[in-house]
């Protein structure tokens, strides 16, 4: 790990002035994503701004059938929350597939959906369920929150505040997970909404998560997996590694909707 | 550099250290604790797992000075004096261990497990809960029967 200055403010107001004023600079909050890469040195930020005292930052709340959760919390507290297995479970569920419990014990809803890790799962609940991020400067729509791989729509400076989650009808996710990292393979996550259906896609894209428009409508018209038969992902587009090649992370989109579909609830 | 204080296995501790310094690192090299292990440098194998405030979380992925004023507790916290805790005690009684070097995470995160999951676990929970905590050696069998039965011993002793 390169050296670094650390700060830890105890106010949002100083936190956003401090990340405003170093632009070389990373807020911290579970660690579990940047430290890993500046273990690497695949990141060496001049200043890291510890945002673990921002108390006002944690917390969930359910009201007007939308669910907001700040963005400091943590996701055992989402994965355990009574309130958000009540009003989304998928979101719930999502949360307890992350990782493992210590990963659970110290990473957040913020540092995930800021992260934008093309295999996070996050970032598929936030498309499927048209969430919003709010920030220190705005609201921004999941829709144009995710720009690309580990790219976001936040500016300099720019801190996550909460993430709010309009509560669908039905939803579930289903994630084909890597086993040795636990990411995503692929995850699909399907959200059932009175004016239609939201499909998204992690793991997969080789620009990060995505909406499918066709397994949208098809779904919209007839919430059932088999309106899925025969409909399927062009490879192109998607990733191939070691894990799995893209014909077969574009087989296992549709296999992972259908699923998520049958599950819904 | 700045100054870091913590209450480690009950004992306050404080010193004067690099930023960079991790949890593990200060837990090992500051504090002479080497109970705690590393196995990875990829936040992936556990073995480096203690408690923050109660929480299991890996000590080799965290920062020491975002501890600043928590309460730590490492393997070497657990027994007292002569008396393994019953957690330890269950993994000797039940050869959940052959090397060793992943011992100390997995005692910590069973530990944890039982105050999250209760008492009574069956096999399915112990594995899905071990999932951050990789072992070369034993092939895991009969760590799930010593988290099992570790958690039965730590209901007797009301722990
Ligand atoms: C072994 C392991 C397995 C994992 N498995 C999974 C998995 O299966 N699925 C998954 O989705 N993730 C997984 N993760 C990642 C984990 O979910 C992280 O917790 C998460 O991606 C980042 O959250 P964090 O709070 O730890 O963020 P940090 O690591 O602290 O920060 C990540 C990035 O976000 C920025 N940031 C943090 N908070 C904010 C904010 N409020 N506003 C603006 N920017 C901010 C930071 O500057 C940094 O660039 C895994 C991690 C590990 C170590
Ligand atoms: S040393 Fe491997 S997870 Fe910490
Ligand atoms: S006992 Fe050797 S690694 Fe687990």
């Amino acid at each position: 790990m390169y050296a670094f200055t650390y700060h830890r403010p105890t106010s949002l107001a100083d936190a956003a002035k401090l990340a405003g004023a170093h632009s070389d600079g990373k807020v911290i909050a579970g660690g579990m994503t940047l430290l890993p890469t500046m273990k690497q040195r695949l990141a060496a930020p001049s200043d890291i701004i510890d945002l673990s005292r921002l108390d006002d930052l944690r917390g969930i709340e359910v009201k007007d059938n939308v669910v907001t959760i700040k963005a400091l919390t943590r996701h055992v507290t989402v994965a355990n929350s009574a309130e958000v297995k009540k009003a989304i479970p998928a979101l719930a569920e999502l949360a307890g597939m992350i990782g493992d419990p210590a990963v659970r014990n110290k990473g957040t809803i913020g540092g995930s959906v800021a992260n934008n890790d093309p295999a996070a799962d996050y970032p598929s609940a936030c498309l499927a369920l048209n969430a919003t991020i709010h920030t220190n400067q705005r609201a921004i729509k999941a829709d144009d929150f995710f720009v690309g791989l580990f790219e976001t729509a936040l500016g300099e400076g720019e801190l996550i505040t909460a993430i709010s989650f309009p509560v669908p009808q039905k939803a579930n996710y289903q994630k084909f997970r890597n086993p040795a990292s636990r990411y995503a393979i692929v995850g699909t996550f399907v959200a059932k909404f009175a004016d239609g259906v939201r499909v998204s896609v992690t793991g997969a894209g080789s620009s990060g998560v995505f909406r499918v428009a066709d397994f949208e409508k098809a779904l919209s018209a007839n919430f059932a997996s088999s309106a899925l038969d025969g409909k399927s992902v062009a490879a192109s587009g998607l990733n191939s590694d070691i894990h799995a090649d893209a014909a077969y992370r574009a087989h296992l989109i549709t296999v992972m909707a259908k699923r998520a579909v049958d599950a819904a609830k | 550099m700045p100054t870091v204080s913590m209450t480690v296995n009950g004992k306050s501790v404080s010193a004067d250290i690099d930023p960079r310094t991790l949890l593990v690192q200060f837990l090992r090299e500051t504090l002479q604790l080497t109970g705690t292990h590393v196995g990875c440098d990829t936040s992936q194998c556990g073995c480096c797992v203690v408690h923050v405030n109660g929480d299991a979380v890996k000590s080799c992925t965290t920062l020491a000075l975002t501890c600043e004023g928590a309460s730590v507790v490492t393997i070497e916290g657990l027994a007292k004096g002569d008396e393994l805790h019953p957690m330890q005690a269950a993994f000797r009684e039940n050869h959940g261990l052959q090397c060793g070097f992943c011992t100390p995470g997995m005692i910590m995160t069973s530990v944890e497990m039982v105050r999250r999951k209760g008492h009574d676990l069956d096999e399915h929970t112990i594995r899905e809960e071990l999932e951050g905590n990789l072992c070369r050696c034993t092939g895991y069998h009969n760590i799930v029967k010593a988290v099992a039965a570790g958690a039965k011993a730590m209901a007797a002793q009301g722990k």
